[in-house]
């Protein structure tokens, strides 16, 4: 069966673990969101624009973790817009985080129109170049699909730890998920619920641009329109299948990756060339489905999540 | 700072607030022609020249409100009832997909018309169907749902089209065979551009309004969206009253499938709508999720498509100027429509 020769390959596993790292990037920070109390839609056009600000400062000269600042920073701006309207406002979260996804996503098409008049064909970059982590990168089958990645897929794995650390094991972290469960005792504390719902919703929405700058960075080298093509949306469904714990999502990310790098394995397959391409396609967002359903019984959700607090009212 | 409810906003903050968001749009579009080298005057009379300058840029936007009609209905109808539908373009889909089938010679005779309409708004209301009896049923949320059937839909019509649907003269092109003449919806006025679908979106408007405004369904729907606990508690049938209003939401968005396929296309291909679906969700904020208010919203946002893409011809400045200053509109006005509800207060 071609299915064990892919499943035993190192190469498979690492680009499932290389697929991953996007998603666990953006998930890390819709997850710190949603934790706080605030749905963020804006995700899929944080990503895009994140993208894109990525590769365009790297194309016009800013060096690699230059463009991955930048893109962070474009991702804070509109994570700063969507707070504002709302946290302090109290705004539909539906309503505005579509809107602030196709602000971002319309603002990526139009600087790059503006920027590059002429061009047919969008210039490529010099992306992340694979570093083999020294020693650990020898080891079969681990090694290759964890130890020869860019140094982006590290940092994605590293903030998922520093996500859990900072919300499980800090007072900052129980303060934020406390805003998300409990806004009124928040307050009662002296604490801002509104500092702290903005401040996750800023610093989530700057995790979701890396995100996005890790496709034209590290895993393209080059901007497309459609690049991002609903990622963020399956990020959303990963903070619900890993349950609002980042362990459990990043274990869903690689699990969602394992299936897409098979899914496109599986389409050079004897079996493979028999089924419409298409419906390998279709997998990503069937999976994505399915998980939300597996998960609906389950009632981890932040309680507060979507509500808005207006200090005074009770 | 804090929100303090107005007892009484006088008619001047709330009919002042909208246009002021609507103005400050403008002064958003003129900083957009500016950064991009153009003058912003100019800029803004191309714009208005393009959608309405000439009859046939108003003939344009009048048909690319008619859809957008469709889908925007479809959201208000929706969102009213609190049920997230983001998945128009999935539905507009399935709608023209069913009219295909039907009207490439799979029946004929005088009801083909009325028949294609009726099997793509089951189709579209099927689509919605799915995801809301997830919500119903598991408690799953219909707005990541919905948005991931767009995906699903669109790969489901690019298979369709080079399988199934393919036409077989085509030139290989990934295209639908063309619509039997009985199965095209006619012109409005002989000699005009402009087919019926416009006429059957002012139609659906005005139902939909009745049905909001006169009905029981109405009622309810809405008693559901202000509170759907205060909804059970006051014996609606909260479950019910969602699975019609999807019915309904899935049906009106596939309306607009159907009439870009039988109005104006004539077969269906992969690009039928330049996100159609998502546009709706503009169309019913900016029109405040009033169904008639849905139409001049619709011409509204229509305008600014076909204005936009005529200006960057022109002068220059990319088209995309379009969708932001769509985006702009959209979160300017839902700001001003809070405030003329409350005041912000210090503390």
């Amino acid at each position: 069966m071609e299915i064990f020769d892919i499943l035993l390959s190192a190469t498979f596993w690492a680009a499932a673990v290389r697929i991953a790292s996007p998603l666990i990037f953006a998930t890390m920070g819709e997850l710190i969101c949603e934790r706080a109390g605030v749905l963020n839609l804006g995700i899929e056009g944080i990503m895009v624009i994140g993208a894109f600000c990525g590769w365009m400062a790297v194309y016009q000269g800013a060096d690699l973790w230059g463009g991955v600042g930048v893109a962070m920073g474009a991702g804070m701006l509109f994570g700063l817009l969507h707070a504002t309207l709302t946290v302090p406002f109290g705004l539909s979260q539906h309503v505005v985080g579509l809107g602030v996804t196709l602000l971002a996503t319309s603002t990526s098409s139009f600087a790059y129109r503006l920027m590059l008049p002429e061009v047919t064909s969008p210039p490529k970059i010099e992306p992340f170049a694979v570093w083999p982590v020294p020693g650990l990168s020898e080891i079969p089958l681990i090694g290759p699909a964890l130890f020869q990645q860019t140094p982006l897929t590290y940092a994605a794995f590293a903030v998922a730890g520093l996500t859990a650390l900072v919300l499980f094991r800090t007072p900052l972290g129980l303060a934020l998920r406390a805003a998300g469960e409990n806004p009124a005792a928040v307050d009662a504390q002296g604490l801002s619920v509104t500092g702290l719902r903005m401040g996750a919703v800023i610093v989530g929405s700057g995790l979701m641009a890396v995100g996005g700058a890790f496709l034209t960075l590290s895993a393209f080298s080059s901007f497309f329109f459609e690049m991002v093509n609903g990622r963020g949306w399956i990020c959303i469904a990963l903070v619900v299948f890993g349950a609002w714990k980042p362990g459990k999502a990043v274990l869903g990310a690689l699990l969602f990756a394992a299936f897409d790098a098979l899914q496109v394995r599986m389409q050079q397959t004897p079996l493979g060339q028999a089924v419409p391409y298409q419906v390998f396609l279709m997998m990503p967002y069937i999976l994505s489905i399915l998980a939300l359903i597996l998960m609906s019984r389950r009632a981890e959700v932040p309680a507060a999540l979507m509500t808005p607090f207006n200090k005074g009212e009770r | 700072m804090r929100l303090e409810p107005i007892a009484n906003p006088s008619a001047l903050r709330r009919a002042g607030l909208p246009l002021a968001a609507l103005g400050l749009t403008v002064v958003t579009a003129s900083l957009l022609a500016l950064l991009a080298g153009a003058n912003p005057f100019a800029t803004l009379g191309l714009i208005v020249q393009g959608a309405v300058g000439t009859k046939f840029a108003a003939l344009e936007t009048l048909n690319r409100a008619t859809p957008l009609i469709f889908t925007g209905l479809a959201v208000a109808v929706a969102f009213r009832a609190r049920l997230w539908n983001i998945g128009a373009e999935a539905q507009l889909y399935a709608g023209a997909v069913a009219a295909v089938l039907l009207g490439t010679g799979a029946i004929t005779g005088p009801l083909t018309l009325p028949v294609m309409a009726l099997a793509a708004m089951l189709a579209g209301a099927l689509v919605l169907l799915g995801p809301v009896m997830l919500k119903t049923r598991f408690g799953v949320d219909e707005v990541v749902t919905t948005l991931l059937f767009n995906f699903i839909m669109l790969l489901l019509v690019s298979y369709l089209l080079e399988g199934p649907l393919k036409d077989p003269m085509g030139m290989g092109w990934p295209k639908s065979a063309a619509l039997i003449k009985e199965a095209r919806l006619p012109r409005i006025v002989t000699g005009l551009r402009l087919h019926w679908g416009f006429g059957l979106a002012l139609i659906a408007a005005l139902l939909v309004w009745v049905i909001q405004t006169r009905t029981a369904l109405g009622y309810e729907m809405r008693a559901v969206g202000l509170n759907p606990q205060a909804a059970r508690f006051a014996g609606i049938p909260v479950n019910a009253v969602l699975v019609k209003t999807a019915l309904l939401s899935g049906g009106l968005a596939a309306l607009a499938g159907f009439s870009e396929v039988s109005g104006l296309k004539g077969n269906l291909t992969l690009d039928l709508s330049p996100g159609f679906g998502y546009t709706g969700i503009i169309v019913a904020m900016l029109a405040l999720l009033h169904p008639l208010a849905v139409i001049p919203s619709a011409l509204f946002v229509a305008g600014i498509f076909v204005g936009a893409d005529s200006m960057s011809r022109a002068a220059g400045v990319p088209t995309y100027i379009a969708d932001m200053l769509l985006a702009f509109a959209l979160l300017f006005m839902v700001l001003a429509i809070l405030l003329t509800k409350v005041r912000v207060v210090r503390g």
